[in-house]
């Protein structure tokens, strides 16, 4: 059981896994090269670390998955662009302060160029919709700068179309609460000045319920098991409506450490399973938003 | 990585091997996706990747442009061709949900197929039951359903009746099973054209979800359901006027500039007003939109008062407020001061007053209240305010309360009787099952519902003790949330506290008259362990209200009380400026402290932040005159323009001296004391 934050072993690990290109695990997940960039990098940055990395190299990388003609960018080069990638490169040019190399008309062009008749957003040109496109379109032209080149009140319309009678908010309208998509929906009202729509004490409650009683942990939705990378999507949902005072902060930190791997570095969705970037990145950004007396 | 155990003994040259080969095959893919090569053998290779990686995204693409230039070199009259096509596609789906059921790639593609048309939809809904049987949570496999039922136009009849299958045959624990059921009963509700939903569908619905409960306890989705069965239940769809200020058939005596000073005789309590104006509140019980002059109509002897502005009293993005105020002017130079001026406030009688779900204000209503006007009585007062000395207790014989508040009934609906009857039922079930957590949090809510619902004054407020008991006991028995219990335990203390009527009758013990300040009306709520605010739809008339040495983190609630002029929140637990951002909208305030809170410390975290007007605009629109990092205050004190008297620096771990007092004084310019001391004019 362990008591503390291990940050110099999860920076060793995480310099280690960029480095590892060429295993079974890192090629399958070639694709999202770009996420997991952008969950090592802010990992590093909240361990006061970011200066570890070569910051050229990750940033001539990052350009080579921009496409030079639809403007976003790509999970890797040669990838299709997606929204979620794009998000993933401005946020990583904007944790080095490099926003100035991007041209932010593309960007913001790709960007807006995806929002649909009914304010939704698709997440490129094949057409899937989904609210975790509503929020990464509206971050993304946030941190741009350039709100203002989609239609937000459409936008906040969608959003609210998919809140469901427990308050929450699913993917699309009429799909089940969910976490991760909680987050994205309370994110983009939060960052459009919107949060009004949101019934906070009836999702509040949702969200509280979400710890596991036993392991301090929470879960994404009724029923399931706790899971790291709730730490994040949880508790920053509940932050944003000022009702992180109803769950137990002591539980979750211990649970988040619990689930360090001590001997190679890492953080695990739980203390039984392998380490993986994504939830290194949730355990140490969730830690950070509990001002645990750790950090 | 989920699955995947920690010490997994994976020998690295077969990870090594089947890496090279995945490598091979991704390379191949890219230089025929690249070179948009469409043959059989590079269609292959891509199934091929599919089939090892369901989540490689470009593929999924790759393939669609395939298909578009397959069809688009053949003779599509011929649906068999057609179809051969599309089907190769379902089988590479199916393939790829094999390896992973949430592939959201593997299932966007499966719905981007049937969008062309051609497949047969039944096949579609087998393989959905087959899915669903395997992981009845997947909600890829619900959300594509939705979109399946969509296309086939199956009536949500026969998919309600598909999840009480699953519910019944399948498990009781399917929170996904009762969330469709509960989207499909809404949309049933909202094609109806009263938008209620039927008293039997409700009775129907509670009697097969206590099925549920009683079967399993711990079981959490039931529990979920109960609740929101409960909320259409309790609430009635169409907005109503909870209560308002002046309230029906009270007299007001209103005092013109220059009031807040001297004693008064008046048998009544005078409010005092420095702009010969008064705010007329409208306070409803879920927020809504459209009123107006044209909704609202004022008919009164007091001059100037046409054309009314009513404005929400909510963050300037929303058109939506529970609370909705409005200033009528009075002139207390016109020799029609001293009468009596009656006003009589209409609303209901045109449509337009809306809540967020669309409903309308439900019947017609309409409130008389009688105005007098005094004149005033010497110089406006400079001296400092103190919440300690020159108070006189409340005399509950020679001041009536009911002059000031009415107690507002539920307008009864046709379905009242009928809602008061089905929470007794419920209540009757749940006193039995009060010893598990959902249970005993059931059984607060049924009381609280039940208590708003009573009209017999004889016994208002029978319930709040054991509210209050059910709270403590969830403390002590689920410590985990013991906050959010806290919270509903505020909640109920203070509807007990405030109540003006029936058993308890308690708000007349923690009413005092400032005698300083021409006898305004005082309220004391402090040393109440509050961790929150609630019931202000009770204590609107009140300008003078001590929430000190409580627990609160937060200003939320306190917007309403827009007669509110001195305020005192010192020793509780606030954090930072936005979470006094309610304050905004107290433009009478002239006195408020907020020493000995959290404010300044090390919070890295601010949870107020984004609940505030303005949240990102920290720079924007402050200039260059007022320092950065002092944002949140400047948007909390720029509006309060008749502040006084602020304290603020004392136990608060805010940057004392210089550089924030002359902040303040830069900001509010009409403070005269700041921390107990007199400023330099």
């Amino acid at each position: 059981m362990a008591d503390k934050l291990e940050a110099d072993k999860h920076v060793r690990y995480i310099l280690m896994a960029e480095k590892k290109k060429e295993s079974f695990e890192s090629v399958v997940m070639d694709h999202l090269r770009m996420n997991g960039a952008y969950w090592g990098l802010t990992t590093l940055d909240l361990l006061d670390k970011l200066g570890s990395v070569s910051q050229d190299e990750v940033v001539s990388w990052v350009m080579t998955c921009q496409h030079e003609s639809a403007g976003g960018f790509a999970g890797n080069t040669g990838h299709d662009p997606h929204v979620i990638y794009t998000l993933s490169a401005v946020q990583i040019l904007a944790l080095f302060d490099k926003l100035s190399i991007l041209d932010v008309q593309k960007v913001s062009s790709y960007i807006a160029g995806l929002q649909n008749e009914d304010g939704s957003f698709s997440g490129d040109i094949w057409g899937e919709v989904d609210t975790r496109f509503s929020y990464i379109a509206i971050c993304c032209l946030s941190i741009l700068k350039c709100l203002d080149k989609i239609n937000v009140e459409k936008a906040v319309d969608y959003i609210v179309s998919c809140k469901n009678l427990d308050g929450g908010f699913g993917c699309t309208p009429g799909a089940e609460s969910h976490a991760g998509q909680i987050f994205c929906c309370v994110g983009a009202l939060a960052i459009t000045g919107n949060l009004h729509h949101v019934d906070k004490d009836l999702l509040g409650w949702w969200l509280c319920e979400r710890q596991d009683y036993e392991s301090g942990g929470l879960n994404g939705r009724p029923e399931k098991l706790p899971d790291v990378c709730y730490s994040w999507w949880v508790l920053s949902s509940l932050i944003m409506i000022d009702r992180v005072h109803w769950i137990e902060n002591g539980k979750i930190v211990k649970f988040i450490l619990d689930c360090q791997d001590m001997d190679n570095g890492g953080i695990s969705d739980n203390p039984k399973d392998a380490v993986d970037i994504f939830h290194t990145y949730f355990g140490v950004a969730g830690l950070s938003l509990l001002e645990s007396k750790n950090n | 990585m989920h699955g995947r155990p920690r010490k997994a003994a994976s020998k690295p040259e077969a990870s090594a091997a089947k890496a090279l080969k995945l490598r091979s095959v991704q390379s191949q893919f890219m230089s025929n996706h690249h070179r948009k090569i469409y043959t059989q053998e590079a269609i292959q290779l891509s199934a091929k990747l599919l089939a090892i990686n369901p989540e490689a995204y470009t593929a999924w693409n790759y393939r669609k442009l395939a298909v578009e230039d397959n069809l688009s070199r053949i003779d599509d009259s011929d649906p068999s061709l057609v179809n051969s096509i599309l089907n190769e596609e379902l089988e590479v789906v199916a393939i790829a949900l094999r390896r992973n059921l949430k592939s959201y790639g593997a299932w966007y593609h499966r719905k981007w197929v049937l969008s062309k048309g051609h497949c047969s939809l039944e096949k579609e809904m087998q393989l959905l039951n087959k899915y669903q049987k395997l992981d009845l949570r997947n909600f890829h496999a619900w959300n594509y359903r939705r979109f399946v039922v969509e296309l086939t136009k199956t009536s949500p009849q026969d998919e309600l009746q598909y999840t009480t299958d699953l519910i019944n045959d399948v498990s009781f624990s399917n929170y996904s099973a009762w969330h469709n059921r509960s989207a499909l009963l809404s949309s049933l509700v909202s094609k109806k054209p009263d938008g209620f939903m039927p008293k039997e569908t409700i009775r129907r619905e509670l009697d097969y979800v206590h099925n549920a409960i009683f079967t399993d306890e711990d079981d959490q989705s039931a529990w979920f359901y109960y609740l929101w069965l409960l909320d259409q239940t309790v609430k009635m769809e169409t907005p109503l006027r909870t209560s308002s200020w002046p309230s029906d058939g009270s007299i007001i005596i209103l005092s013109g500039p220059g009031c807040f000073n001297g004693s008064s005789s008046s048998k009544f309590t005078t409010f005092c007003s420095e702009s010969a104006s008064f705010p007329l509140i409208l306070y409803f019980d879920q927020a809504v939109s459209g009123v107006s002059s044209s909704t609202v109509t004022i008919d009164s002897e007091l001059q100037g008062n046409q054309d009314l502005v009513w404005e929400p009293v909510s963050d300037k993005n929303s058109q939506l407020s529970c609370v909705w105020v409005a200033r009528l002017k009075f002139d207390s130079t016109e020799p029609c001061f001293r009468k009596e001026n009656k006003v009589k406030v209409s609303l209901g009688k045109s449509q337009g007053i809306v809540s967020s779900r669309g409903c309308n204000l439900s019947a017609p209503f309409e409130f008389v209240f009688t105005v007098h006007i005094h004149d005033t009585v010497g110089e406006p007062q400079e001296g400092i305010v103190s919440w300690t000395d020159g108070f006189d207790n409340w005399d509950a014989q020679s001041k009536d309360l009911n002059s000031l508040i009415t107690s507002d009934q539920l307008n009864a609906d046709t379905g009242f009787e009928w809602r008061k009857q089905a929470i007794k039922i419920e209540i009757e079930c749940f006193r039995d099952l009060h010893d598990s957590k959902f249970g005993k949090l059931i059984l607060a809510r049924l009381l609280m519902a039940e208590e708003t619902m009573i009209s017999d004054d004889a016994v208002k407020g029978v319930h709040y003790n054991e509210i209050l008991q059910l709270y403590n006991d969830l403390m002590a028995l689920n410590s985990s949330h013991d906050q959010y219990y806290k919270d509903e335990h505020s909640v109920a203390l203070l509807h007990k506290v405030t109540s003006s009527t029936g058993m308890y009758r308690r708000m007349s013990r923690h009413l005092f008259l400032y005698r300083n300040m021409n006898n305004i009306v005082c309220l004391r709520l402090n040393n109440l362990t509050l961790s929150r605010i609630a019931a202000v739809e009770k204590f609107l008339f009140v300008q003078m209200l001590d929430l000190s040495h409580n627990e609160l983190h937060s200003a939320e609630g306190l917007e309403a009380m827009q007669l509110l002029c001195c305020l005192n929140l010192c020793h509780n637990r606030i954090r930072s400026f936005s979470a006094l951002d309610s304050l905004r909208h107290l433009k009478q305030l002239r006195v408020l402290d907020v020493s000995h809170n959290d404010m300044g410390g090390k919070h890295p975290v601010d949870t107020t932040r984004y609940l505030c007007s303005r949240p990102l605009s920290n720079s924007a629109e402050i200039g260059r005159q007022v320092p950065c990092k002092y944002w949140d205050a400047y948007l909390v004190l720029r509006d309060l323009k008749k502040l006084k008297q602020l304290d603020i620096i004392r136990g608060n771990d805010l940057i004392a001296g210089e550089e924030f007092s002359s902040f303040v004084r830069q900001v509010v310019p009409k403070l005269v004391w700041l921390d107990g001391h007199k400023l330099a004019s």
